[in-house]
């Protein structure tokens, strides 16, 4: 008989979907499906609609789209058979959402239809605004909707209430006229009727204090007479559920009393009775009474103190937790969370039993007994808590353990009542669950063992035992080689032995076994082999002994393909061989780390200085960090100095470029910044060298150059961000020697342009020469000589240059760092101007040396260069 | 209130889904497919609720098909496994043991019975008795609409069966 309509049946349809062997298969057969129907919508048949409509509800289920059936709904919704609209309904819930325009255009039907003559229509109109409709809807409807809930049938009347509390939930506004017609709902003895009528009471109470205010006055007794009917009424097989009535009903008035009973002494006593009842009697060996059980603990913990039902209350959570039903056991860890808020005492009680839960094998429960274990910890329990938690780390899952591990070191943190306990706990979270450690957590621990002088030598030798045992844990390994390479002559010779500690014998060799396994270990990653190379360069400096084994290692390193890495094997090669005088000082023990400004910086009070130095990490092209380089090279310079002319400078001079490009191109502005950099820099710390030393470790690692540095940062906050491009010229050239063949000597055209008196002081003239090389005007040679006025000899004699973007400088070395009595020394610079015949030079420059032991140094800007240059 | 009620086959297949509170389509593809792979992966021992996305989802599977309502956190867990259940009860008296196959060829029956049930997200009727009798009531009226001679709507709910 259906043999007048094209296309096939719906249910032939879910067949041929069905029978789809893969996934292209369906998409085919829904592409046919849809093309068919659209088909038929343009035909505009009303005899096909309703048939369509099913289908495209089955097709939007399976995901695809269904937007062309939108305007059918409303064809269906608007024609007045029942089937029709029923299945109209139907498909304006599934396929619309309240937030699409067509929904407007169904708000004149569904007016009609609320005021349809049969009841059916009614409740297919009020069910579809309850669940799909917008604010502009609901004002449009409420009054309707009002009105239908004063309807003679019981099926309009509950499904008017719950229309209501979607509307009052849509329009706060709107509230208020629904109270009274809620009230009247309360007395209903259709059950449905009343769960509904309740449940929009208890909307309207969370919406409107006055509505609150009115039902508890007038419904508070009447609510509890309504909870003690059906609480004592006998057996309803309608309504009962495992030997209770109705637990549906149950839970709702118990809500309801929930609001109107807290923070109100007066209501809160007109319920205690019935709630003691509902607690005390109610079967707990099912569901349906656990659920009742559940919201009445949660109404009793609510309303004001009434202290035996407290107890009461407390006790149920007990039984709860020891239930075998891993939901009843969820649900309990759940209301102990709210329950330590008043009873604290009481839900330590069941300590042993909440940590059982953190050992459970579903996750869910885990996740909710370990937040509670966090708010049970306090200061007398935390060492327990903190051991049975770490014992369970060890066998944890692994998916678990992340999780578990961040929740360890947050107590830890909170609570630790003294350093080394904190020192050891931290290492076991490393040694276990090193690699979900966040990179805040042990950055904190670094910066708490920099500041626990006195166990230095404990912490280093208990982490070398650890990293033998627990190479494969990523932070573990970076805190350990971190710590070698600061204290590793602590390791060495057992020096600050506690009373605690077994000796054990290390040798130098030993200690750089262990960097030297983080460094060639395949899966280090980029931070973890930088800091090694670090820590490696220090201990040349602790082990002088083994310091050829060391520069092998890092002479390895030279071939590394990341940049980063090969670049810095270079220069602390050359630190290594060729500046002894120097390395001593340079790698000298960090200052220790401010404890307090790092955990302001780590709390995310200081966005602005984390950015100043994250900047130039970012800014460099081919992906490497450059902070770690430029920093290496500021051994205290001031501006934006120039390295010395080699081909190997390019790329130095590339970072200079990039990070100046993101300047004002004044070399005015950039000062401001730099000097800032240099004044934190000398801030609170002995002497200029160590300074430059924490530097190098602060930055050096990459990832982790935000953190310990904040001490530094935190005083530069207001710093321009065009810091950290300094790099120095003067003793530190020679790190950059290894790759200069020779110093490039170039033909000179004889001086063309008049000598200057560059500098003078009382102690110290500078003379600069100048000449021009063939064939380049932008070129300068520069012949700076530097002239000795004191009687005194000028030990480590260094003169650092910067100029404007506009300059390029080259430095050679100077011809001595060793400036005796009346005598001079020279040096090369070569400047291209980049804007030659617009500008003429100028330059900055400091010079910095030892007079009898003591620093001094000299600044000044060079203005008076000849023009035309 | 609960924001939307999901049944899913074992396969991963959905069965029906309502969705009280407004999500796109895009959002309500992900969400399903998201939630499908946590619930399906579970235990068998372990507890039916889920935390997500700052909601609680509870769970419980019947033969080869999960029904899973999506609750907000402060809401009874215990009571909405009561209320997946009263569903369960309330589809298999109407259509006799029910099993997947009912729901997935009368898809549409399985939404009526659920909007006899929930509105706006709430519970709105207690007893089977009444849900069953509101449903056979409606269900008569299309039949007596099919019964009209020549009717068209005859021949629509029987291509719709």
């Amino acid at each position: 008989m259906n043999s007048i309509f094209s296309g096939t049946r719906l249910r032939d349809m879910i067949r041929s979907i069905r029978a789809c062997k893969t996934a292209a298969e369906e998409r085919g057969v829904v592409r046919k499906e849809c093309a068919d129907i659209r088909a038929s919508i343009n035909e505009n048949d009303p005899h096909d609609r309703h048939r369509n409509l099913a289908k495209l509800m089955f097709i939007h289920m399976l995901g695809y789209p269904t937007h062309f059936g939108q305007m059918e709904c409303l064809k269906l919704i608007a024609s007045p058979g029942f089937p029709e609209k029923r299945i109209g309904y139907l498909g304006l819930m599934l396929l619309l959402d309240e937030r699409q325009e067509v929904l407007m255009l169904v708000t004149n039907s569904l007016k009609q239809d609320l005021n349809h003559t049969n009841q059916y229509v009614v409740g297919l109109a009020l069910c579809a605004l309850g669940n799909i409709c917008s604010a502009e809807m609901a004002r449009d409807l409420a009054p309707e909707v009002e009105r239908l809930i004063q309807f003679r049938d019981p099926n309009i009347r509950k499904k008017a209430a719950l229309c209501s509390t979607r509307i009052v939930r849509k329009v706060p506004d709107l509230a208020e006229n629904f109270v009274n017609a809620a009230s009247s709902l309360l007395k209903e003895k259709h059950h449905g009727v009343l769960i509904t009528g309740v449940q929009l009471c208890y909307e309207l109470c969370t919406i409107s204090d006055e509505a609150l205010e009115f039902f508890r006055k007038k419904c508070t007794e009447g609510l509890i007479k309504t909870l003690r009917d059906i609480t004592n009424s006998a057996y309803q097989p309608e309504y009962d559920v495992a030997g209770i009535t109705d637990p549906f009903l149950h839970i709702r008035l118990l809500k309801l009393l929930r609001v109107l009973g807290h923070g109100d002494a007066d209501a809160s006593d007109l319920m205690t009775d019935i709630l003691a009842q509902v607690a005390t009697k109610t079967e707990s060996n099912k569901n349906a009474g656990n659920a009742v059980l559940y919201e009445c603990v949660e109404t009793i913990m609510a309303i004001e103190d009434t202290s035996s039902l407290r107890v009461l209350a407390i006790n149920i959570l007990g039984r709860f937790l020891s239930n075998r039903d891993n939901n009843i056991r969820y649900v309990a860890l759940n209301m102990l969370m709210k329950a330590i808020a008043f009873d604290d005492q009481a839900v330590q009680r069941h300590r042993v039993t909440i940590l059982e839960c953190v050992k459970d094998p579903d996750a869910s429960i885990r996740k909710r007994a370990l937040e509670l274990v966090s708010l049970l910890v306090n200061e007398n329990n935390v060492k327990q808590l903190t051991k049975e938690l770490i014992d369970y780390l060890e066998i944890s899952d692994e998916d678990f353990k992340e999780d578990l591990s961040a929740k360890i070191c947050s107590i830890v943190e909170k609570f630790s009542p003294e350093k080394i306990w904190y020192i050891d706990q931290m290492l076991k979270v490393l040694s276990e669950a090193g690699k979900f450690v966040k990179d805040d957590v042990w950055h904190a621990l670094i910066v708490v063992i920099s500041n626990a002088s006195e166990l230095h030598g404990y912490t280093v030798r208990s982490l070398y035992k650890a990293v033998l045992t627990y190479s494969e844990q990523e932070t573990l390994v970076r805190v350990a080689i971190w710590c070698i390479g600061e204290y590793g002559d602590l390791l060495v010779n057992n020096v600050g032995m506690l009373g605690i500690e077994d000796p054990i014998t290390v040798t130098e060799s030993d200690a750089v076994d262990v960097v030297e396994d983080a460094i060639t270990r395949h899966n280090s990653d980029m931070t973890t082999k930088a800091m090694a190379l670090v820590a490696l360069l220090k201990l040349s400096s602790r082990f002088p002994s083994i310091s050829e084994r060391i520069k092998d290692i890092i002479v390895k390193q030279k071939g590394s393909l990341l940049l980063e890495m090969q670049q810095r094997a270079i220069e602390f090669n050359s630190i290594v061989d060729r500046h002894k005088n120097i390395r001593s000082s340079l790698v000298e023990r960090m200052p220790v780390l401010d404890e307090a400004t790092f955990n302001v910086r780590r709390s995310g009070s200081l966005p602005a200085s984390v950015s100043t130095m994250a900047k130039p990490s970012v800014s460099i092209p081919n992906g490497v960090s450059a902070a770690p380089l430029v920093d290496l090279l500021d051994l205290g310079s001031d501006d934006i100095l120039a390295a010395p002319s080699s081909s190997g400078t390019d790329y130095l001079q590339d970072l200079l470029s990039v990070d100046l490009g993101s300047s004002t191109a004044q070399s005015g502005a950039t000062l401001g910044g730099t000097d800032q950099l240099l004044d934190i820099l000398s801030i609170g710390t002995p002497s200029p060298a160590q300074n430059n030393t924490s530097s190098i470790d602060l930055l050096s690692t990459g990832g982790i150059n935000n953190n310990p540095s904040t001490g530094l940062d935190t005083l530069s906050s207001p710093a321009p961000p065009h810091i950290a491009t300094t790099t120095s010229a003067g003793g530190m050239f020679d790190l950059l020697d290894g790759l200069s063949p020779s110093p490039s000597k170039e033909a000179t055209n004889g001086p063309a342009y008049p000598p200057i008196v560059a500098y003078e002081s009382s102690t110290l003239k500078i003379e600069f020469t100048f000449s021009k090389p063939s064939g380049n005007p932008q070129e300068t040679n520069v012949q700076a000589t530097f002239i000795n006025l004191s009687p005194n000899t000028f030990t480590d004699f260094i003169f650092q240059a910067a100029v404007p973007k506009f300059l390029q400088l080259h430095l050679d070395p100077a011809s001595s760092n060793t400036l005796p009595a009346s005598g001079n020394i020279t040096q090369n610079l070569k400047v291209t101007n980049s804007q030659h015949g617009k500008k003429s030079l100028v330059m900055r420059m400091r010079i910095g040396y030892k007079l009898n032991g003591k620093d001094v140094l000299e600044e000044a800007q060079i203005n008076n260069f000849p023009r035309g240059l | 209130m609960i924001h939307f009620v999901l049944l899913v086959s074992r396969q991963g297949k959905v069965r029906l889904t309502k969705w009280y509170s407004p999500y796109t389509q895009k959002e309500r593809s992900k969400v399903i497919r998201e939630l499908s792979g946590v619930i399906l992966n579970r235990g068998p021992k372990l507890c039916n609720f889920v935390e997500w996305r700052g909601y609680k989802v509870v769970y419980k599977r019947y033969a080869s098909l999960y029904f899973c309502m999506c609750i907000d956190q402060e809401d009874n867990e215990l009571e909405v496994l009561e209320i997946i259940h009263h569903y369960v009860e309330i589809l298999d008296r109407y259509f006799g043991s029910v099993c997947e196959l009912d729901l997935i060829f009368n898809f549409h029956k399985a939404y009526y019975i659920l909007d006899e049930l929930l509105i706006a997200g709430e519970l709105q009727e207690s007893s089977k008795k009444t849900v069953a009798r509101i449903i056979s009531a409606q269900d008569q009226m299309v039949e007596a609409a099919k019964e009209e001679a020549g009717s068209i709507s005859n021949i629509i709910a029987q291509a719709t069966k």
